[in-house]
């Protein structure tokens, strides 16, 4: 295939389209396929045939489209009208009322059982309206198991702009204006990095994508690879090009088989296209991916355990620097960056890195992915702009805490982040302001906690969670979070003294700055942060514990 | 040159599911940093990794049996255990944890005398815990079988499991 194939087939594809009058999109993201959305799908098929409207009705599975706890969810085009909780009895209701009589069914639309009132066009609900889609733009509306209706809605467009009319350091200049930033979580200038593994001199360079989303709570990397994994992959291949990188290593958990699936077809797809492989859409330029799936280790997604697993090793850190950039994979310049990071490229190569830039904040461009769950009236994936406030995410788009509690925290970078109290439900969420709360922006979990959770507890949780995935290598890590969890153990057990909270405390200090690896150095987060918001908590256990001894 | 094939013939023979290993070693065309991705398949051939196949594996690669053992016991997926028949796995996570899981980790402890990562005497029932299977905006989640149950109560969850079972409750 070369350039004129890729317009050719977007014109076919769009023409395809156009034929039927309607179009079903039934959410198969994970969440819905966990409600039970591929029935719906089957049954939808089934009845659209058995009433001979096959030539008018198009039904297409999709990605993730956002509010996964009222799954399963269709979505009815072109009105864009979802409907929540479809079961199997609803399908024909909806098929005759919605399409044949034009008339929606009010008492299944989204949002009906809630305070936010329902529409016709759910996209005007506050959950969508204060949303900002670049790196979900197709999620939930093209079918991720297919190449050609990527194509149709401008995929590959940058790709071949990069290949055809730019130099990687224009590429990479254009990143650098967008001030895009890892979204992994530390938040490090994505240009910069593409600019020193473009510097050095190799045979051989590699990119991988890191989809090893080891947060618990976290799922904007396994939503973005199963409802548009094209989209990743044009990422990559632009991140081969800028870098001179020829090879792409692709490394997705183990615990996401959908994710893996998709993304191996669509890597399939694009080697048939000749997107992928030797001299791309005509071009002189290679690339080629291979996947590698994780096997459950929290560590592996840091950067050099994760090239230490790829190689088929432990997953245990090195070091740094030399930093992967310059020693990477097999001792290569190695490009590392996350699944969202790179679904940012494609869109900022086609409409400039000024434009993307404008739409964060100074310091932080772009728009960031969460996933929003815990105690929260709305949980599912969500996307707003660098800089948008807690508040306006739990109580806006989120709609609230359930069952008339207040909110208390919100919880974000899993295991290494913090949590952030409501006397600062104000933030502005960016990588700054979010460090400076003692939390971290993390991957973009966010978590929502009520009045009934128990933050010393909390805190036991997560570093319960950093001893069992702590690699071992390093005394301040392995043996560090032992304690740490002891001592906190003992606390909520009302055993302990302010002796212990004194200790807790130097020693949670000291784990951070001594550990080897951003799992150790980031391990007492959690516990830190409860401790400077909650530490009235921690006092309640100890105090107790001193009146109920006799003195 | 393609390196000898130390094929113990006796376990390739009482052993179907060898074949798939074999395949994906000669695919990966012998390469050691394929390991994991060979352990994969083992482990989804045979439900966990026997011992036997592990040295098999080492062999084939030639990599000293120690390190296919400890690159096995580090990640968390790789069980040296057979599984149960059935497999309860209830979600750790986060949102699961904020919503009660560890109530529902009690009720089946109490009610299997199991604890995670056991499996029941008459090897019907295992039962795991997951860091978090991303099911959020359904927690608190637990899978039986492939099945995903949602918004689970520590209450009804016993039942559940039993009728799973095929156990009238």
């Amino acid at each position: 295939m070369n350039r004129q194939d890729l317009q050719l087939i977007a014109e076919q594809t769009n023409i395809k389209h156009k034929q039927y009058k309607h179009k079903v999109c039934v959410c198969c993201g994970a969440g819905c396929i966990f409600s039970g959305s591929k029935k719906i799908l089957q049954n939808l098929q089934d009845t659209v045939k058995a009433q001979g409207k096959k030539k008018d009705i198009e039904v297409v599975p999709t990605g993730c489209m956002g509010p996964c706890n009222e799954g399963p969810l269709i979505k009815m085009m072109p009105q864009n009208t979802i409907y929540q909780k479809v079961k199997n009895e609803m399908v024909p209701a909806i098929l005759q009322s919605h399409i044949i009589e034009n008339k929606p069914i009010e008492k299944w639309l989204l949002f009906k059982n809630s305070k936010q009132k329902p529409f016709i066009n759910s996209l005007q609900a506050p959950f969508f309206k204060k949303q900002r889609k670049i790196v979900l733009k197709d999620c939930g509306d093209i079918n991720p198991e297919s190449i050609e209706d990527y194509i149709v809605s401008g995929g590959y467009k940058a790709l071949e702009r990069v290949l055809f009319e730019m130099s990687s350091e224009e590429v990479i200049a254009q990143i650098k204006q967008s001030r895009l930033r890892g979204r992994g979580g530390a938040g490090f200038p994505t240009g910069i990095k593409w600019e020193t593994v473009n510097k050095y001199v190799a045979d051989q360079k590699y990119v991988i994508c890191n989809g090893d989303e080891g947060d618990p709570g976290a799922f904007m990397d396994r939503s973005v690879l199963e409802g548009n994994p094209h989209r990743v992959l044009e990422g990559m291949i632009i991140a081969g090009y800028a870098t001179g990188a020829s090879k792409g290593y692709v490394y997705i958990r183990g615990e996401y088989p959908l994710a893996i699936k998709r993304f191996e077809l669509a890597c399939q797809q694009a080697r048939k296209s000749g997107l992928l492989g030797l001299n791309i859409l005509g071009s002189t330029f290679h690339f080629e991916v291979n996947i590698r799936i994780g096997a459950g280790a929290y560590v592996c997604g840091e950067e050099t355990a994760l090239i230490a697993s790829i190689e088929g090793k432990r997953g245990n850190p090195r070091p740094r620097p030399p930093f992967p950039a310059e020693v990477g994979l097999w001792g290569k310049p190695t490009l590392i960056n996350n699944v969202e990071t790179l679904a940012c490229v494609a869109s900022i190569i086609t409409h400039g890195g000024e434009w993307y830039a404008q739409i964060g904040t100074p310091k932080s461009g772009g728009t960031k992915v969460f996933s929003l769950a815990g105690k929260i009236n709305y949980s599912g994936l969500i996307e707003v702009p660098m800089g948008t406030s807690l508040r306006e995410i739990v109580f806006n788009i989120g709609g609230g805490i359930p069952g008339g509690q207040k909110f208390k925290a919100a919880q974000t970078g899993g295991p290494s982040g913090g949590c952030i109290p409501a006397e600062h439900l104000d933030v502005k969420m960016d990588y700054e302001n979010l460090v400076a709360l003692g939390s971290i922006m993390g991957s973009g979990g966010l978590i929502v906690m009520d009045e009934t959770s128990d933050m010393v507890d909390v805190a036991r949780f997560f570093m319960e969670f950093c001893v069992d995935e702590s690699c071992g290598k390093c005394v301040p890590c392995r043996v560090g979070t032992k304690v740490l969890y002891d001592i906190l153990t003992k606390i909520c057990q009302r055993q302990a003294s302010m002796k212990d909270l004194e200790k807790l405390e130097e020693l949670a200090l000291f784990v951070k700055a001594t550990s080897l690896c951003g799992l150790g150095m980031a391990a007492p987060n959690p516990l830190l942060s409860t401790l400077r918001y909650f530490k009235n908590e921690y006092l309640n256990y100890v105090n107790l514990q001193a009146a109920l001894q006799p003195s | 040159m393609k390196p000898k094939r130390n094929l113990d013939r006796e376990f390739s023979r009482t052993d179907p599911c060898v074949k798939l290993v074999i395949d994906k070693i000669e695919k990966e065309n012998y390469r050691p940093d394929a390991l994991i991705e060979i352990l994969h398949v083992a482990q989804n051939a045979y439900g966990y990794l026997p011992m036997e196949v592990l040295s098999f594996i080492a062999k084939e690669l030639r990599l000293p049996p120690s390190r296919v053992y400890a690159t096995v016991t580090f990640y968390h997926l790789f069980s040296l255990k057979p599984r149960g028949d059935h497999t309860c796995l209830v979600c750790t996570g986060t949102a699961c944890y904020v919503k009660g899981a560890q109530a529902i980790l009690e009720e089946l402890e109490n009610k299997f005398h199991l604890k995670p990562g056991e499996v029941t005497c008459d090897k019907k029932l295992g039962l795991r815990t997951a860091r978090c299977i991303e099911g959020c905006g359904l927690a608190p989640v637990v899978v039986v079988d492939e099945e995903v149950l949602s918004n689970v109560k520590p209450e009804e969850i016993n039942d559940k499991v039993l009728a799973k079972m095929g156990v009238k409750v």
